[in-house]
Formats: structure tokens, sequence, C-alpha cells
């Protein structure tokens, strides 16, 4: 099953803010770009040299925080209210 | 600036209303203390995820029978734990009757999404007033000491004598607290999970169950996670199973395989796929979980914070992978604290240390103690979880291969090929000497 296809099951009440922002100029250094393949929604993704972050479809488990140790990252819970809403957890 | 006398003050402000938050709610506002709980979701629980069972001693002590009134799924009738390999699989099984009677072995599969809703709306009847939708950015000080906390959006600064950290695994305000540092991968797995709706007769007959009975087939890392320390599980509710996989952050980091496709091989297992076959996923979720155990857990209290549940990182990451009773106790503790705290007149750290006291008495630190070496040892020995698991299960099906070879010799045979496989797996000179010494150690942090 694709991921697109997960998140499409997903209730989201999407902000109009992004809580996750990255800085492509410290990514496009970054040695292992590790957020690409550890993002259990797969959020980032490479674009040629650049990684390039979606985070809308973010489930807020802060992985990314953790592994980005490049200083890349800024990582916020989105808004009370807004964001991933489980309906069956 | 000083509000702390305004109406927005209160005896304790908690943060989070997961079952750790939401049980220090419940036991102060029975005391009588005027307490605000604040939640971050537009419903408790709808950003929380668990594997599947809720733990209960603490629950049953707060509401007793809260199974007649609580939305549980199935009760845990029995749990079969499996070794797996490409080709071969090991398990081992208990069941028990007596798990059929109240208090059910104090074991549930829930929603999270239900039964926090439900927990917290008896905190609510409790007297405890829960404000929804409220985003906390940070801790308010008045001469050092944490005073309230600060909210994003219109209520802005609260305050209160005490504050009650219950904001899960990732804590950011344990951080700004400057209780501890932001996480390593080391000290954290990532669990992702989808439920996956099947009808109830399928989920009887498939899982050997009946009535409200349920089950946890576990899977310990192996080819589930090829190799990564982890594993994989199924627990079942009333008309769905809950599929999860873990995986220890750091080896996965260095396998530098994607965490998506690792959950989906595991999908799709040899020993796994029959458990699903003809379901349909109707939620995918993921969450962090403390790992680490006792070694990694921060400082505790402060002048005016406790921190209970996952925020302090209090898990028992082991075989019995109890989060939710852990939070409950600490939740229970911290509550306890401040109430002796309120006896003294004093908030001080000095005075909240009882919090400390009473944990050292409790399950949670004699636990966490307890297996302080179990993640030191699954960091150390990577090739438990792959090659080991190989040899192991490979030796299983050998034992029981049908041949027209004597039993004896057939036996012999196995014990060499056990030998010669362990030693291809681990180029050691002493393959079978490492392995039992291994298994020895393993064995003791595990068990
Ligand atoms: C994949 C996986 C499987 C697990 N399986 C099991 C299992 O089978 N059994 C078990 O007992 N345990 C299990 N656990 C562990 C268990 O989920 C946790 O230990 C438990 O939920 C911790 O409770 P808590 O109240 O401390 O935190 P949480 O349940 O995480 O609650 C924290 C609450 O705080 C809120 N919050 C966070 N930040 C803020 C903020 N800044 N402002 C306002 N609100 C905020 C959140 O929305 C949330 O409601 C599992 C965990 C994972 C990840």
């Amino acid at each position: 099953m694709k991921i697109d296809d997960k998140l499409a099951l997903d209730l989201f009440h999407v902000d109009k803010q992004a809580h996750l922002q990255i800085k492509p100029e410290i990514c496009r250094k970054c040695p292992h770009k590790a957020c690409t393949y550890v993002c259990p929604v797969e959020n980032y993704t490479i674009n040629g040299e650049d990684v390039v972050l979606s985070w809308e479809g973010c489930l807020e488990c802060g992985t990314c925080r953790i592994v980005c140790d490049q200083g890349s990252l800024t990582w916020d819970y989105p808004q009370g209210g807004y964001g991933i809403l489980y309906r069956l957890g | 600036m000083d509000n702390e006398n305004s109406e927005n003050k209160f005896d304790t402000i908690i943060v989070g209303a997961g079952p750790a938050g939401t049980t220090a709610a419940l036991v102060l506002a029975k005391a009588g203390l005027n307490v605000l709980l604040l939640e971050r979701s537009s419903s408790p629980g709808s950003k929380n995820v668990f594997g599947g069972i809720l733990y209960t001693t603490v629950l049953n002590r707060l509401v007793p029978n809260f199974w007649e009134e609580a939305p549980v799924e199935r009760h845990i009738k029995g749990i079969k734990i499996y070794l797996v390999s490409p080709q071969n699989a090991v398990s081992i099984g208990v069941e028990s009757e007596e798990h059929n009677q109240p208090p059910y072995n104090n074991s549930f599969t829930v929603s999270r999404a239900a039964f926090d809703k439900w927990y917290a709306s008896k905190a609510e009847e409790a007297g405890a007033m829960l404000l929804l939708n409220t985003q906390v950015d940070d801790l308010l000080r008045v001469n050092g000491k944490v005073a309230g906390v600060k909210v994003r959006g219109e209520e802005g600064e609260l305050y209160a004598d005490t504050v009650i950290l219950a904001d899960g695994v990732n804590s950011i305000l344990a951080e700004k607290a400057g209780l501890r540092k932001s996480y390593v991968p080391r000290q954290v797995s990532l669990g992702m999970k989808e439920i996956i709706e099947l009808p109830r007769n399928v989920i009887e007959d498939r899982f050997g169950i009946s009535g409200d009975e349920g089950v946890e087939i576990k899977y310990m890392a192996g080819d589930a996670t090829k190799g990564i320390w982890g594993g994989g599980n199924i627990y079942t509710n009333q008309e769905s199973v809950s599929l999860v996989t873990w995986l220890a952050l750091d080896p996965l980091i260095k396998s530098k395989r994607k965490s998506t496709e690792l959950f989906e091989q595991f999908k799709a297992h040899p020993f796994v796929k029959n458990y699903i076959k003809g379901g349909k996923t109707v939620e995918y979720q993921a969450h962090l979980a403390p790992d680490g155990g006792y070694d990694d857990t921060p400082r505790y209290f402060t002048d005016g914070l406790v921190i209970a549940g996952d925020a302090a990182r209090f898990l028992n990451a082991s075989l019995h992978y109890e989060g939710t009773n852990f939070a409950m106790a600490s939740g229970e503790a911290a509550a306890k604290a401040i109430l002796h705290a309120r006896g003294l007149n004093d908030y001080s750290a000095k005075s909240l240390a009882y919090y400390q006291k009473l944990l050292e008495k409790s399950f949670v630190m004699k636990d966490l103690k307890r297996y302080r070496k179990m993640n030191h040892f699954a960091e150390k020995n990577p090739e438990f979880f792959g090659p080991y698991f190989d040899v192991i299960t490979q030796a299983a099906v050998d034992y029981f291969a049908v041949k027209e070879t004597p039993k004896r010799s057939q036996e012999w045979q196995m014990i060499k090929d056990f030998r010669k496989n362990l030693g291809k797996a681990t180029k050691s000179r002493f393959p079978l000497l490492g392995f039992c010494w291994r298994c020895l150690k393993g064995g003791l942090s595990f068990l």
C-alpha cells in the first residue's frame, strides 16, 4: 500500500501555517539525509540535490526532529486543534 | 506582570490529557483541588497512538470495575510470541481461562481516541476543568520557580502553585524546563500502525477466540524487522486488528532502510500476512515511544514542577511493553506528591522530592531498574536479531524434519549444522560458546 493511499484514510485539520520548516541550503549539504528514509509518511523527498518537505501529511511523531542533527529543521506542534486527528488511535 | 493572584490562578495545571495527565487530574480533583487539564487536540486521545493493550492495575483501583462503562474492545486472554526468519518461525504461546474472569488480567485492547476521551470525562466529573484545542508553548516562572504555563492564542498566561508535565514522549516543555536535553536517536523507537477492519466472526475464527476474548501476537525483531532491534504486534479489537511495527531509531538510521517499506514488508511476511488477509486498512498512525529505560530517565521534578508518564520516559520497553500503567502510576504519584507539598505549603523541589520517594516504592522505578540492561544488550548485540534468529529457527525446523534417517543421527546432524551455521553467522572462533554466553546474558536482561 502506498503512503499517499494510507494518508488519504486519515483525518487532518490542516493549518494554514506550516509547523515544520527546513533550510534547503543546509539540507543540500547534509551527509545522511536520514529524514528522507525514517519519516513514516515520507514527508521528506529528494529532488536532485535538494530535500523537499511537504508538512501537510505530518503525523506529529517527532522522528525528524531527532534525526536532523544539522540544525536545518524548525519543528513545532501545530496550533491547538489542528493537525492529525486519529479517530481510532 | 504579576497575574499570580488573578482569576487565572489554579492549584495545579496539567499539560496533556493522556493516561498520565488525566490520572493526576482525577486524583487531585477528587481531593478537592482546583485543577486545569490542558490538551492540544480537539478531543483527548485524537493525537495518541499505542499498540494495543491498556494495562489497568492503577485504573481499576481509581475507577473500580471500569470495564463496565469504559469503551474497551476485548480483554486479553493470551499471547503468542514469534521468532521469525525469512522461511521459518518458532513460536511460544500462553493462554489462561483465569484471564477470562474479572479483572481480566488487567489487560484490555482499546482505541485511544475513545478511551482517553472517556477517561478525561471521569476527571471532569470529579471536578477538573478540561480545556481542549490548547497548545502549551512554554512554562512561566516567578522568582525562578515554575508558576504556570504560556498558551498559544487567547488564553495567554495561566498561573498555578504547581504544574504537571504529562505531554508525552516529545515533551518539548521538559526540555524548556531545563530538565533534559533534546533526544538522541538511541533514546526512542518509532512505531507505525494500521487499523485493519475484519468481520467479527473472521477475527474470532482466525485467532481462536470467542465473545469478548482477545489475543496479542508479538514478533521479536529478526526477519520481522529485517534484523533491526524492534518488533511487530497484532492486537485483536472487536471488529478490527491493530498491526504495529516498532523500530529502534538508531539501528533504523544505520540500516538506511525506509521505515515505510519495512512496515509493508512486515505486513507481507509469510508468518504475518495470513492474520490480516482480506482486511481493509482504515487508519494509518505513527508515534514515538521512549526507549533506553532507567538510565535515560531525566530529572523529573523541580521547584513547582513534576513530570509524569512518557514525558519522564517512564515506560517498560521489555517483553511487557507497558506504558499506560506506568503513565497512570506516575500520574497518581505526581498528584500525591502535590497533595503532600500542599500540606506543607511548600512547593519547592525539596518538598516535591516526595514524588521520587513514591516512585521508588512503586513498580515504576523497580521495573525500570529491573530492565535497565535490556536496551544496552540489544544495542551491543545486533547479531542476535538477525543471524542468530535464522540459526535458531532453522534448528527448530530441522528437529521436526521428517526423514528416513533414525532420529538419533538426525539430532546429531542438527547440532552439527547448528554449530556450523552459527559459525557462518557470527564468524567467531567459538561460535557455540559465544552463543550460549549471549543467550545467558540476554535472557537475564530480558526476563
Ligand atoms: C507504537 C506504540 C505502541 C505502544 N504499545 C503500548 C501498549 O500496547 N501498551 C501500553 O501500555 N503502552 C504502549 N505504548 C506506550 C504508551 O502509548 C505510552 O506510554 C502512554 O500513552 C503514555 O501516556 P502519557 O499520558 O504519558 O502520554 P500520551 O498518551 O502521549 O499523552 C500526552 C498528551 O499530551 C498532549 N500534549 C502534548 N504536548 C502538548 C502541549 N504542548 N500542550 C497541550 N497538550 C499537549 C497530547 O496531545 C497527548 O494527549 C506504546 C507506544 C507506542 C508509540
